[in-house]
């Protein structure tokens, strides 16, 4: 997504310079709370926690990461809020995609008010749900177990809406040659419906990822066994249990955001775009 | 499909509406529910079921441990509407909502309107706006926990560069609301940013274009031009925005343990804690209620001011 240059050509260069002098501000402000993280991070622990610049007297170390590393957590949180991050991705964009082609291509008895059901679902915030919800984990047995994290959160109302509405777009004429060759429904939506909505199919995905990578309430409600914690709560259990130890607390927030950050640089513009499509959508 | 369909040129409702009685409304019918049944499923079991069992719990004294469960009429709603913590919370969240959306909304404004007018380093500033969106809620909370520390923080050190006596930010009753706001904007203005970056790439050049024509300034150009093309989607950005901050917990709950939260526990929280703290099942499933009224009554508000906006134009 480039920017589009609005100014006329009349606009004087003056105007530019203090535009930029302002960005160039907020932006260094808004990258300084994260560069102070990684700064303490390098530090050794003493220095962290007496007042100073942004290297201790101690000179840079890496003992913080290393302290972390070796406590094996945090990589078994990485590598569980990876895999139960992606598997929720998979789940919601498959089911919803489904559902929205129902929506957007069949005709069926009750597809309006259902529609209308889904749609007004988007208002209710998952945190009314967690006291029902857990009970129903606790029912069906999958407290304490990736399928009781995973599951609750593939439900995303808003995904169908967006999915539907982008459908309502593709034009038909693809489809119908498609089946007088005798596809049915199922080949149609995957081999000429899929490929035409690449797009939006990443800009959901990415969307719904993010939000799974960083769900804090539900898998700290669900999960109490170490071994199963995401990074979001197993990080948590660090603070409560061993006080706030900055420089390695700092270098335990630097390593649990590096690779969404690595992800943004790699696919900006999608995110940009993604967040564009599905942000209107709800969140 | 086998049934042989005859293929208009031109595809409209009623012909669509004939493919379907030809091809047999069952047939069709029954491919529909097999496309939706996945979802269908899932949605009913994780969020129509939730909601139903939900309010059923709140009008029982179902406890977390297993116990209870019996029959208790509307007493939980009664306590709830009577429980002077409740209402602390629920000011506390509506007064969070009011104080964080007003930054959220025109920062998010400022640096869209600044990085459209397509100065050199891009990538740069979207990264720097949006990367805060990216982290966890943890690592937020963690990293504003040690700006905000009253001996060493870098907060402090700000003021004390500028002369300001240090405050106690997290621990401060005055302050530390205001202390989970800084915390929030920083952390989520960026996806507000974008959303007002996609929507100036979508005002027609023509507009500015026929407005240099007209000799109009810039500020002439933003106030007539882009502040109005940008009402839609303003709208939207503050619904959005309301919407979330009303849920306020993981931020607030993360930076204040071990704080007294009398004076800055959301809404949230309190479900939370009643919940899974007290094990008052029942009493909690009553507050998410309360709860969720309140959700109900700002978006049907919203949507009403927005529709009738939408009338007068």
């Amino acid at each position: 997504m480039r920017s589009r240059q609005t100014r006329s050509p009349g606009e004087k260069g003056a105007g530019r310079v203090v535009a930029f002098v302002v960005l160039a501000l907020m932006a260094v402000g808004w990258l300084m709370p994260f560069l102070w993280a990684v700064a303490t991070a390098f530090k050794t622990e003493t220095d962290a926690a007496s007042e100073s610049g942004w290297i201790g007297g101690d000179g840079l170390t890496t003992e913080a990461f290393r302290e972390m590393l070796s406590n094996g957590n945090v990589w078994i949180w990485a590598l569980n809020s990876l895999w139960t991050s992606l598997v929720i991705t998979v789940l919601t964009v498959t089911i919803s995609a489904l559902a929205a082609y129902a929506f957007s291509r069949l005709r069926f008895p009750g597809r309006r008010w259902l529609f209308a059901v889904i749609v007004a679902a988007i208002i209710i915030p998952p945190q009314v749900l967690i006291i029902p919800l857990f009970y129903e984990m606790l029912t069906f047995d999958l407290i304490d177990t990736p399928w009781g994290l995973i599951l609750p959160q593939i439900v995303a109302p808003a995904m169908v809406f967006i999915l539907k509405q982008f459908f309502d777009g593709v034009p038909i004429e693809l489809e119908d040659a498609a089946r007088v060759d005798g596809a049915g429904r199922l080949r149609v939506f995957w081999s000429i419906v899929l490929p035409l909505s690449r797009p939006v199919m990443a800009a959901v995905a990415i969307f719904v990822f993010i939000n799974a990578w960083n769900n804090f309430l539900w898998p700290f409600l669900v999960i109490n066994d170490t071994n199963l914690m995401t990074l979001p709560t197993g990080l948590q259990t660090v603070i409560d249990a061993h006080g706030i130890q900055y420089a390695q607390t700092m270098a335990q927030a630097v390593l649990a955001a590096l690779p969404l950050i690595v992800v943004f640089l790699f696919f900006q513009r999608q995110i940009v775009k993604g967040v564009a499509t599905t942000g209107f959508g709800g969140r | 499909m086998t049934a042989a369909v005859e293929r208009p040129l031109v595809r409209t409702a009623a012909s669509r509406a004939r493919t379907a009685t030809t091809t047999g409304p069952s047939r069709e019918g029954l491919v529909s529910w097999g496309f939706l049944a996945p979802f269908l499923v899932a949605f009913a079991l994780f969020l129509v079921w939730p909601l139903v069992h939900g309010l059923y719990l709140s009008v029982t004294n179902q406890s977390l441990t297993g116990a209870g469960g019996s029959w208790v009429g509307l007493d939980n709603y009664r306590e709830a509407l009577t429980d002077p913590t409740m209402w602390r919370a629920l000011r506390t969240t509506v007064w969070f909502t009011v104080v964080s959306t007003i930054p959220l909304v025109i920062l998010a404004l400022v640096m869209a309107l600044l990085v459209h007018r397509g100065l050199p380093g891009q990538w740069l500033w979207r990264l720097s706006f949006f990367m805060p969106f990216l982290l966890a809620s943890t690592v937020v909370s963690q990293i504003w926990v040690w700006i905000f520390n009253p001996d060493i923080g870098a907060a402090n050190s700000v003021l004390g560069a500028l002369g300001i006596e240090p405050i106690a930010w997290l621990q401060d009753p005055a302050v530390n609301l205001y202390a989970i706001v800084i915390a929030t904007v920083w952390w989520t203005v960026g996806f507000n940013f974008l959303l007002y970056l996609a929507a100036l790439q979508n005002i027609p050049d023509q507009l500015y274009e026929a407005a240099a024509i007209d000799g109009a300034g810039p500020w002439r150009r933003l106030t007539s031009i882009t502040l109005p093309q940008l009402w839609p989607a303003t709208i939207l950005i503050v619904m959005l925005q309301v919407l979330a901050s009303l849920k306020l917990f993981d931020q607030a709950y993360q930076m204040l343990i071990g704080v007294s939260t009398d004076t800055t526990r959301p809404i949230v929280q309190y479900i939370y804690e009643s919940g899974f703290v007290g094990y008052r099942f029942g009493y909690s499933a009553a507050i998410s209620y309360v709860f969720f009224a309140l959700i109900v009554v700002v978006g049907v508000f919203q949507m009403t001011a927005m529709n009738r906006r939408r009338n007068l134009s």
